[in-house]
């Protein structure tokens, strides 16, 4: 099936079969390779994307679903070569170790912060329920999204 | 892991949705959120043949009242529900249910509709729709009809709909005033199904006594459980300790579950035992009775 989609404001056309996952679309057909593939059982969040603007799991979407809408993936985060404060802020507070769900986090919160300003701890906590951390012990990841939403206030 | 092949079809109202249901019959399934079928799909557990993608029927996600019920169309995501004012100040039962539902990507995609049409007795709408009285409206090849929550759970993983039917709506009568709801769920983690989960709405009458009392179960038996003997013996009672013990036990000889990874059946009927007490004691404080 042919489809029509826009990845981080860029417009893309895949021919895909529909059994086709939207991670495998962004990975393998795409070679944006920054969204990873975790548990590849809905669990995990490695794979999180926004579609038109929400967290969600790109491992568990068809590609073809996908068609007409607007991705956007952890490539575009950084931009004119400079890193987003989120990104900073990962490096900053080490939010970081492995760095496997880290493109998940990123984009997670990135939605979050939209939404949410000043969030506070809690708040944090609860949107990222969805992204699974093997190393950090989640407290660097928090105190990184605190480090962004200040920047971001100004 | 990539599911079989499929053919996949984007019907632009339910009309033609209908139609290819009843063009593939047993071969085709309704695609919503697709955050239980697709994992289905991946694993193999489930092959349809055709995939009838329901997301480009216009019209198919709202959250209002209307004629005595608040209306909810199948497409509904959980986090537009969790977002909802209409549902944070008028139907706690409702908003606490919905908070609970798998992990916040999930309730991005995941839909009220597949919620229930799934019959997953370990899902969580089933047993507040069920403490709620809800109906869900149906279309199929025969026109339209309205299911009672209580004849909609026919066995684990199947409903009354028929191969043809698509749930449309979900309709909860919209409750009468001193009314409270609460949702109480013990769950390992976060995204994890049940251990078990209780659903209470009540309403009060002008005496202070139970006028309307609906209890629902989560993940403990085959289907979703109404525990009906627990309802009746609070119904016209003043909900005094002693009547919310009685009915909290009630409850726990409903419920039927099976030793898995998450307990043995004794913890499970016990757990039903003090999440039922503590979901009455807190839709009571929200109904203004205490
Ligand atoms: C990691 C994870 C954790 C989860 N945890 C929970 C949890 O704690 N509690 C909980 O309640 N759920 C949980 N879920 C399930 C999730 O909420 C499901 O998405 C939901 O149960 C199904 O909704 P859906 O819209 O995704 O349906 P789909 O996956 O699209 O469909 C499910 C089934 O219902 C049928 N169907 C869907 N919509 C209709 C319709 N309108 N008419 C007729 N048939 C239809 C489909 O054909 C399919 O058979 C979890 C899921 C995941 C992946
Ligand atoms: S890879 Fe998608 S949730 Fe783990
Ligand atoms: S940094 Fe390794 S999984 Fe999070």
């Amino acid at each position: 099936m042919q489809i029509t989609l826009s990845i981080n404001g860029e417009k893309h056309e895949a021919d895909v079969e529909p059994r086709f996952l939207l991670v495998h679309l962004i990975r393998d057909i795409l070679r944006l390779t920054g969204t990873h593939i975790g548990c590849d059982t809905t669990h995990c969040g490695a794979c999180t994307v926004l579609l038109d603007g929400r967290p969600v799991k790109s491992c568990t979407m068809f590609a073809v679903q996908a068609r007409g809408k607007e991705i956007m993936t952890v490539e575009g985060l950084e931009q004119n070569g400079k890193l987003h404060p989120l990104q900073e802020g990962f490096m900053a507070e080490h939010g970081l170790q492995c760095g496997y769900c880290t493109p998940g986090m990123l984009m997670t919160s990135h939605a979050f912060l939209k939404t949410h300003p000043t969030p506070t701890e809690e708040d944090i906590r609860r949107a990222i329920s969805g992204n699974l951390c093997r190393c950090t012990g989640y407290v660097n990841i928090v105190k990184a999204i605190q480090y962004a939403a200040a920047k971001l206030r100004g | 892991m990539i599911p079989a092949a499929f053919e996949y079809h984007a019907p632009g109202s339910i009309g033609e949705a209908t139609a290819l249901l009843v063009k593939f019959g047993d071969e085709a399934k309704v695609l919503s959120g697709g955050q239980s079928l697709i994992p289905l799909m991946k694993l193999r557990l489930a092959g349809p043949r055709h995939l009838v993608d329901i997301n480009g029927i216009p019209d198919l996600a709202y959250i209002r009242e209307a004629d005595g019920f608040l209306r909810i169309g199948a497409l509904t995501r959980e986090s537009e529900l969790e977002e909802s004012d209409l549902v944070r100040t008028r139907y706690p039962l409702l908003h606490d249910t919905c908070q609970v539902i798998a992990d916040p990507l999930v309730r991005n995609l995941a839909t009220i509709g597949g919620n229930l049409a799934h019959g997953d007795p370990a899902n969580d709408h089933p047993a507040t729709m069920l403490a709620l009285g809800a109906e869900v409206v149906a279309i199929g090849r025969k026109g339209e009809r309205r299911i009672p929550i209580a004849s909609f759970f026919t066995g684990p993983f199947a409903t009354a709909l028929g191969p043809d039917e698509i749930l449309v709506e979900v309709r909860v009568p919209i409750p009468p005033p001193r009314s409270g709801g609460a949702y109480l769920k013990l769950e390992r983690k976060v995204g994890d199904f049940a251990t078990a989960a209780v659903a209470v709405q009540l309403a009060l009458g002008a005496n202070g006594a139970c006028e309307q009392v609906g209890i629902g179960l989560t993940n403990v038996g085959l289907t979703p459980i109404k525990a009906g003997q627990a309802e009746a013996a609070l119904k016209g009672k003043r909900p005094d300790d002693k009547a919310i013990q009685r009915a909290a036990q009630l409850a726990a000889d409903a419920s039927q579950p099976s030793e898995d990874l998450r307990g043995p059946v004794e913890y499970k009927k016990d757990l039903v035992r003090v999440l039922t007490a503590r979901a009455l004691k807190r839709a009571l404080e929200r109904a203004g009775g205490r």
